[in-house]
């Protein structure tokens, strides 16, 4: 034990404890026979509880139905099939569990014992052992010698996760320029997101917002198979006096007081409606990224770096909105590609 | 002997003649186990992942892992006639058609719950006692790592039923996806087979969930608990206890029946919560749409320090020469500041160790007071993050408070530089005024509490010397030297190499040790029990002139 590395710390203590160990205390149930008898009575009515409540747990589950409710005050209404099969089934576990501590606790053997430590490492016979085995297996190889074959090898291994990389490829298409684009495009009829119809101007009260998605989204998302055209263009329809609107991202792009942002926040993506009619403030419900519509959708409060992208609308032939063009920058959250 | 015993005996040796089952049994059926509350954190994890493990098996049978849009039709009218994934709607199945179903779901959320805390408090419980020291530093990286693992596995389970709430999350780990500078946006396409969402996420990430991160915290697990065995338990000090020995009951049978028992308290209280507590209420949120999000979103508990760091980080983003965006806001706080955090993390033991230049092996356990400034670290780490989890449920915060949310930010952005570096110098206080409240009562007992009066006339408060048991545990104390500089050049004019380094290394290490409090030498305590009985004597003699018997004293508190 000279090494000191190996040493075991013994600051303080010296192989044999300063103080000795506490008497043993004896239990009740060590020198009441009848405290021993109770505490085995104890532990097999848990256990034998825990069997009744198994064998009540088959029979809830077979004449329970799953469609009832019941109320339990404070904690909430909770399904009584849930709640019954959740109660035997815990209550027969947990027995078992208080069953078994119990029996520890009051009738195992409960003096403590006390076990010798030896460093963890290995002793050193066996060190050199190992060390010389390694030697041999390396003589034996010709690993040292023969360049050509270890080179070779090598390259060899750190070569061959290559192909098992490859292979991740397929995993997706490349970005392209997918990020930049929504299905908008000029003349695309706005609707309502809930109902699919069409918007009048005069349909828009002065401070309301509506959620709104193109016409035709719903047929395109069921030809695609995906909801990946509805994730990118969403937007949302807010109407202000025309004297409210403060600045937008080109001068005509309202229609009477009426703007169309993207719904998707800047900042990671979740969609926004939290919208406040006096100050025209849209609140982000994840992060709190605030935006201002009636200035041109900047960023006033929150982690969100850019302005909301507006959407240019007009009304068509039979007055109804419409985009006057597809959005003018990326919507969604920022990636690295996008740029300025 | 026992019928139960002959049977066993017989069946060991039937099994001994193909595996060395008694060998294994001799090394490892008496092996003796410490016992302490705060060991069973541990264990809380482990029966928690059992369960895990348990109610996913029965999960998998009625889950499926397809993003296919269909109609539902089962028995929750609320939804009827409603388009979504298979992975919602059997989600709906498992919740309100399969007898029980609902039930293993519950279980297995509160399980996933129980897990990570279990696993967070048990590692704080190892860094205070100082259990990561040699030679268990490969021990506390393994388990840093599976509460890593453990998030990224938790947020995939509740990310699968493909819910309204759960759907946004996805959304939010696509958006900090994206933020990864030069390969963020390849990277996301890859994961989720093109553009968000895409329909091939939850196929994917069930693989992960059900087969890939369980497999690899199964094998963490056996080797941590490997690990444990071989290194045998570390223990508190106390009387009888030292650094060579490990004192407690043998694993059989008393661990057999406490730590087996405890598993089932721990499987009988989940299962209990998840009779009665709902949790994950997925039918109530509805499918996931990407143009639909609900207000007051929040993720499971243990995501909620990411969540409010991505709330509490300033709008920052750089465009380099007009084509590449950096996005600071969300790629520093959701990816940079997470793995800064779990470097430090892992690292600890081996910074520790490389500033007290201590390498010897520990197995008696720390009092956390002894060792003030890593317990500063502790909860200023805790303070940090306690800061973090509240800012990720500001908005809840702001509503139930009647709060501006604004300020709740602008609080966390300040106090985030503020409240930590506070709680690390109170707790170095408070640590180091321990030490000597200590040092006190090992060279002056404790106030008892009764004044006497002597005969002539002086008071004095009778002060008892502090039991044996007490003793052993204040005397376990280590006191560390910090390291000096070597001088910049040796007597011979050449310089030290690393000397940069080494002289860092003694700052840390002053900064660390400087102000210990040194425990009792036995010199000062032989001197103390000395001077105690001198007063003593005397005022005994005093006393019983008085015809008075004299109390069992050490040392007055006067003179």
């Amino acid at each position: 034990m000279s090494d000191t590395t190996t040493d075991l710390a013994t600051t303080g203590h010296g192989d044999e404890p300063q103080f000795p160990l506490p008497a043993h205390h004896l239990r009740l149930t060590d020198t009441d026979p009848r405290a021993a008898r109770r505490a085995e009575r104890q532990v097999a009515a848990m256990f034998a509880l825990s069997a009744l409540l198994g064998i009540a747990f088959i029979v809830f589950y077979v004449t329970v139905p799953t469609e009832n409710f019941v109320s339990l005050g404070p904690i909430g209404v909770v399904n009584s099939s849930n709640l019954l099969l959740g109660l035997c089934f815990g209550g027969a576990v947990l027995l078992i569990g208080t069953g078994a501590i119990h029996w520890a606790k009051k009738l195992m053997a409960d003096e403590e014992v006390t076990d010798e430590r030896h460093p963890v490492g290995s002793p050193q016979e066996d060190k050199d052992a190992a060390l010389e085995a390694f030697q041999t297996g390396v003589a034996e190889s010709g690993f040292a010698e023969r360049k050509l074959v270890r080179r070779t090898l090598i390259g060899a291994l750190a070569l061959f996760p290559v192909p098992l990389i490859v292979l991740l490829k397929d995993m997706g298409p490349l970005p392209g320029t997918s990020l930049r684009e929504t299905v908008w495009k000029k003349g695309d009829r706005i609707v309502v997101d809930v109902t699919k119809q069409p918007i009048r101007p005069e349909d828009l009260r002065v401070g309301t917002l509506v959620s709104a998605s193109p016409e035709g989204l719903s047929e395109l998302q069921e030809e695609q198979g995906t909801q990946n055209a509805r994730a990118k263009a969403s937007i949302i329809l807010v109407r202000m006096r025309p004297e409210e609107i403060r600045s937008q991202q080109n001068d005509d792009w309202d229609y009477n007081g009426i703007l169309a942002f993207s719904k998707i926040c800047t900042h990671v993506g979740c969609p926004i409606a939290l919208y406040q009619q006096r100050t025209h403030h849209l609140l982000c419900p994840c992060h709190q990224s605030t935006f201002d519509l009636a200035d041109s959708g900047h960023v006033v409060f929150g982690p969100a770096a850019r302005r909301m992208p507006q959407l240019p609308i007009t009304v068509d032939d039979e007055g109804y909105l419409v985009a006057a063009d597809g959005f003018q920058e990326p919507v969604g959250p920022s990636f690295w590609e996008r740029g300025a | 002997m026992s019928v139960i015993v002959n049977e066993a005996g017989k069946a060991i040796s039937r099994a001994d003649e193909r595996a060395p089952i008694s060998s294994l049994l001799k090394a490892n059926m008496r092996k003796i186990f410490p016992d302490h509350w705060s060991f069973m954190l541990g264990e809380i994890a482990l029966y928690s992942f059992i369960i895990l493990l348990l109610t996913g098996v029965y999960l998998t049978i009625w889950f499926k892992p397809s993003m296919t849009e269909v109609i539902y039709n089962g028995s929750y009218t609320p939804l009827v006639g409603i388009h979504m994934s298979e992975a919602y709607a059997s989600t709906l199945d498992i919740s309100f058609d399969v007898r029980g179903g609902l039930l293993l779901r519950q279980i297995h959320h509160w399980a996933a719950l129980f897990f990570m805390a279990a696993m967070m408090v048990h590692m704080f419980r190892i860094f205070f006692t100082g259990a990561f020291r040699r030679p268990r530093e490969f021990n506390w990286v393994i388990g840093g790592s599976m509460i890593l693992i453990g998030l990224l596995e938790g947020f995939a389970g509740y990310s699968l039923p493909d819910d309204l709430l759960s759907g946004v999350g996805v959304r939010i780990v696509a958006g900090i996806v994206e933020s990864i500078p030069i390969i963020g946006t390849y990277l996301m396409f890859f994961i989720f087979g093109g553009e968000f969402p895409g329909n091939d996420f939850i196929a994917r990430l069930y693989t992960f969930h059900v087969l890939l991160v369980p497999g690899i915290l199964l094998a963490l697990i056996g080797l941590h608990l490997i690990l444990i065995f071989y290194h045998k338990h570390t223990q508190y000090p106390g009387p009888g206890r030292t650094n060579n020995n490990v004192v407690g009951f043998p694993l059989f049978p008393v661990y057999v029946a406490k730590a087996g028992g405890f598993f089932f308290i721990v499987f009988g209280v989940t299962a209990l919560m998840g009779a009665l507590i709902t949790i994950n209420p997925i039918w109530a949120y509805g499918p996931y749409v990407p143009d639909q999000v609900t207000a007051g979103s929040q993720p499971d508990w243990y995501i909620g320090f990411l969540d409010g760091m991505l709330r509490a980080m300033p709008p920052w983003e750089t465009v380099l020469f007009g084509q590449w965006t950096i996005s600071w806001n969300v790629f520093v706080p959701a990816a940079v500041m997470p793995g800064i955090l779990v470097g430090l993390l892992l690292a600890y033991p081996f910074l520790e160790a490389w500033i007290t230049g201590d390498k010897r092996e520990h197995h008696l356990l720390d009092r956390p007071r002894n060792n003030p400034t890593r317990t500063a670290i502790g909860v200023m780490v805790i303070s940090f993050y306690g800061i973090l989890v509240i800012n990720g449920a500001n908005d809840v915060i702001a509503i139930t408070f009647n709060l501006s949310i604004n300020q709740l930010i602008w609080f966390t952005r300040i106090g985030i530089f503020i409240i930590p570096p506070l709680a690390f110098i109170a707790t170095r206080r408070f640590c180091l005024a321990l030490q000597r409240r200590d040092r006190d009562l090992l060279l002056h007992g404790r106030e008892s509490g009764q004044i006497l009066r002597l005969p002539h006339g002086e008071f004095i408060e009778i002060h008892t010397p502090v039991s044996d048991e007490v003793r052993a545990v204040l005397l376990s104390k280590e006191d560390v030297t910090p390291i000096e500089a070597p001088p910049a050049t040796d007597e011979n004019g050449v310089a030290t190499p690393g000397l940069r380094g080494k002289r860092w290394r003694a700052k840390l290490s002053q900064a660390y040790f400087g102000d210990n409090v040194a425990k009792p030498t036995a010199a000062e305590l032989e001197e103390a029990a000395h001077h105690g009985h001198e007063l003593h004597d005397h005022e005994v003699a005093e006393l019983e002139a008085a015809g008075k018997h004299a109390p069992n004293t050490l040392t007055p508190g006067s003179h």
